[in-house]
């Protein structure tokens, strides 16, 4: 009740909160803040201009609607709805401290358990999980019960009850926020824990603090009426809005328009808080209006002589992507063609639109982006025209960057590497498992049944990501995208991935697109390079044997080969040693 | 493989002998030896589960060692308390791996490295000018000092965290493959940086990576950990030129780069 969007907050405590994005206003927002301006001002101005009006004695008691008094009277004669604006003061203010207090507690509290010692960060944590288990409004009540009636005492007892989820919140945040690489260093500076908690901790949660003390201020204002209500809250002659309704409620039967001033009021502020909390999470939440991705066709005769013969497998000519907003390209007007059996490696830095090229080409496009394409076949595929995911899944074969990303860690391989195969191809079960262990077998995975029911965890990288080969390899696709396949791994698992890779290439005949920040790797993997710069290809290397410094042609492939560090070695005066019967790591 | 790298003429900046390190059943390190001479760079090269990070982590003193002695400028910090290492912690500096993860996004780039001077008050004003001083030898302007870390390239970022670690001139210095997350010639031009501060300022540093080159780039001697040991070490040159131990060949035929690099088999 406390969280005005659970989800979102739990997004934005994953998000880097690295680059302030601009703030993103949106109507929900500004209408919650507007209602919330207007309640700010009753609340100042009601009781300077109506407050005789509210506490005085009037004339017509228990009336209902009239033109002198559109909400009625209270059984002393007091016009409601001068007693309704007049109690937003002390409600509001009365919301407002029990926010404050459940807040200020909750957080410091919230924090301080992630950097106590780890036994009191246990205990703390376990105390926090205990209290979040029970009912907001049923701590509420019982510690206002103990405390007794008034308006501190309920105050109090609905900021006591607010403060595990304010502590729940921060724990979560916090977590993750002091084991970041800036944290562990600033303390192992010396950087004392307080200031550990001011400088760092609290400013990098901001936000979504931000968003549920929003959420947290409705639910106080709801909380503390309900207490009232009941009878515990503002005594008389003190009044809020829990108290009128409870006033209201003996004579709803006769004169129901005295109920409407104060719950109207309450609805409307709880209403106005509600919209900011979820306005705020909205701007915090950068995919919420970002546009889909669009691939079309482009018109326009071919740049560049695109080298077709009768084995090509993909022809890609004139790949465009822009960024859907700015409109500013990423990728500017690549071609290329693949033929069967051949592995094109395409090498760049970050942001060079490497990635981008791929990705229209399994047409995998993230949000936000707009691609175009002059010709984009595939085997004989039209990819730019209606395209079933089941053509895709059987043509192209993907594997990624971190194998240990890509794998759900809470399934089996078996099960999750099978559902492309049973799911869009039309494979029983049974015979996914029994294709998987064979091509689990090609990739040389001992025990192959017996991988595909472990768990992505039970094997090393190497492991996973040949795992991943063999299954992107098991629908025989025309082509295999690998993007930075092994930049996750140890120089000797790498060498192990690339071999693989070479020798299913050379077996199957399926092309392969490479793509990688490497040139060592690409030299020694790829038949043909390109090297892309800024979105654009700069070079076409056709030649990769003898590649060198002086063979290639432009001053951007140049420094990218004299920045690439190789060991460099003197003639070794002895004979290599050898492993021991050549020991798997 | 345990022999010292050169004959003991001053006493060493870190000298590590039997160094043993556990969590739980899992032996970490194993009796690693290693000396490092004031002024001199180690590289330690080692694949993942080598122990590398577990050195580092020993070294500036958040992992406790089970036995063995690691003598940093004097101290040994395998028999020092708390109090001793908390004095001891200031003055072996780390420089984590990753630019984007290691700069707190909502401070200014002067208020983390005034952090770094002085991390209980941390006051910009009164270290002005040395946060200038620093900015502009690891190659930025002293103009870019109130901006945040959003504002700048990874490697800009990198050559902040750069700063912080050698603002206060500390004994020891242990760079945590702080080139594995940067583009290859911003790497390059890191490590130029590196090797330019290393010759003009006398820094003791170590250099931990898995990439075998660039290590190359940087260290004098290197150390080669496998599975918790040190399997070869000695100068660079060196070891690279005829290793003796068939993990240090193996390591060596894997970069992509190297003479005995193929893909068969």
């Amino acid at each position: 009740m406390t969280e005005s969007n659970p989800a979102a907050l739990a997004r934005m405590a994953e998000a880097p909160a690295d680059r302030p994005r601009r703030f993103a206003w949106n109507p929900g927002l500004v209408i919650g803040l507007v209602m919330l301006a207007v309640v700010a001002v009753i609340a100042v101005v009601a009781p300077l201009m109506l407050g005789t009006q509210a506490t005085g004695v009037g004339s017509d008691p228990g009336q209902g609607t009239s033109a002198a008094h559109p909400l009625g009277t209270d059984t002393l004669g007091r016009d409601m709805l001068a007693r309704t604006l007049v109690a937003t003061q002390s409600t509001v203010l009365m919301a407002l401290f029990a926010t404050a207090l459940s807040s200020i507690v909750g957080i410091a509290f919230g924090i301080g358990v992630w950097l106590a010692p780890r036994r009191i960060r246990e205990l703390g944590l376990r105390l926090i999980e205990f209290a979040v288990s029970y009912p907001t409004m049923l701590v509420a009540i019982i510690v206002a019960a103990i405390l007794g009636q008034g308006v501190v005492q309920v105050v109090v007892a609905v900021a006591v009850a607010n403060i595990a989820g304010f502590a729940r919140l921060t724990a979560n945040l916090a977590a993750k926020i002091s084991s970041s690489e800036y944290v562990t260093t600033a303390r192992l500076m010396g950087v004392p824990v307080h200031r550990l908690a001011l400088r760092h901790v609290l400013p990098n949660m901001a936000e979504p603090i931000l968003i549920l003390i929003a959420g947290a201020f409705s639910g106080a204002l709801v909380e503390i009426s309900g207490l009232s209500f009941i009878g515990l809250g503002a005594q008389s002659p003190a009044f809020d809005w829990g108290t009128l309704l409870n006033d209201g409620l003996s004579r709803i039967a006769v004169n129901p328009i005295v109920i409407v001033g104060p719950a109207v009021a309450l609805t409307f502020t709880s209403l106005a808080a509600l919209m900011v909390g979820d306005g705020l999470a909205a701007a915090a939440n950068p995919r919420s209006n970002s546009t889909r991705a669009r691939l079309v066709r482009a018109e326009g005769e071919p740049a560049v002589v695109l080298d077709e013969a009768d084995d090509t497998v993909l022809v890609a000519d004139g790949i465009t992507v822009l960024h859907g907003t700015t409109g500013r390209p990423l990728v500017s007007d690549v071609s290329f063609t693949i033929r069967r059996g051949e592995v094109l490696g395409i090498v760049g830095e970050s942001g060079s639109g490497k990635s981008l090229t791929a990705s229209v080409v399994a047409r995998l496009l993230g949000e936000g982006l707009e691609a175009s394409a002059r010709r984009l076949e595939l085997g004989g595929t039209d990819l730019l025209g209606r395209v079933s995911g089941r053509t895709l899944a059987s043509k192209i074969g993907l594997v990624y960057q971190d194998p240990g990303t890509a794998l759900n860690p809470a399934l089996i391989l078996g099960t999750q590497l099978s559902d492309v195969l049973t799911m869009r191809l039309g494979f029983s079960r049974r015979g996914a498992l029994g294709l998987l262990a064979r091509a689990f077998e090609a990739v040389k995975l001992s025990d192959p049944e017996g991988r595909l029911r472990q768990h992505p965890h039970q094997l090393s990288g190497g492991m996973k990501q040949r795992a991943m080969i063999a299954s992107a390899m098991s629908t025989k696709p025309d082509l295999l995208i690998a993007d930075e396949p092994t930049t996750a791994l140890d120089v000797t698992v790498q060498r192990e991935v690339l071999s693989l890779l070479k020798r299913m290439n050379e077996q199957s005949g399926t092309a392969v697109l490479f793509i990688s920040h490497d040139l060592g790797v690409v030299r020694a993997l790829c038949d043909r390079v390109l090297v892309m710069k800024d979105g654009r290809i700069v070079e076409r290397i056709d030649d990769v044997a003898t590649l060198s410094e002086d063979t290639v042609q432009h001053p951007y492939t140049k420094q990218l080969l004299a920045a690439t560090p190789t060991v460099a070695v003197k003639a070794p005066a002895s004979a290599p040693a050898k492993a021991p019967g050549e020991a798997r790591a | 493989m345990s022999e010292p790298m050169s004959e003991p003429t001053v006493e060493p900046m870190v000298d590590v002998r039997g160094l043993d390190v556990a969590f739980g059943s899992a032996q970490v390190l194993r009796g690693v030896d290693l000396r490092l001479e004031r002024g001199r760079t180690v590289g330690v090269v080692g694949e993942s589960g080598s122990g590398k990070s577990t050195l580092a982590k020993v070294l500036v003193g958040t992992v406790r060692a089970a036995s063995g002695t690691a003598t940093v400028d004097g101290v040994d910090i395998v028999a020092a308390d708390r109090r001793a290492m908390r004095a001891y912690r200031r003055r072996t500096q780390m420089i984590p791996q990753d630019p984007y993860s290691s700069l707190s996004p909502r401070r200014t780039i002067a208020q983390t490295l005034a952090e770094a001077i002085d991390p209980a008050r941390g006051r910009v004003a009164t270290h002005e000018q040395l946060i200038a001083e620093w900015l502009v030898r690891v190659g930025l302007s002293p103009e870019m000092m109130h901006r945040h870390p959003h504002e700048f390239s990874g490697g800009q970022r990198q050559r902040i965290a750069i700063a912080r670690g050698l603002i206060i001139d500390p004994h020891l210095v242990i760079a945590d493959e702080i080139t594995s997350a940067l583009d290859v010639s911003v790497q390059a031009q890191i490590l130029e940086l590196l090797a330019s501060i290393k010759e003009s300022m006398g820094v003791t540093m170590m250099f931990i990576s898995h990439n075998l080159a660039v290590v190359q780039r940087v260290s004098d001697d290197v150390v080669v950990l496998y599975q918790g040991e040190v399997v070869e070490s000695g100068p660079v040159e060196q070891v690279y030129s005829d290793p003796q131990h068939w993990y240090t060949r193996r390591l060596l035929d894997a970069d992509p780069g190297a003479p005995g690099f193929s893909l068969a088999g």
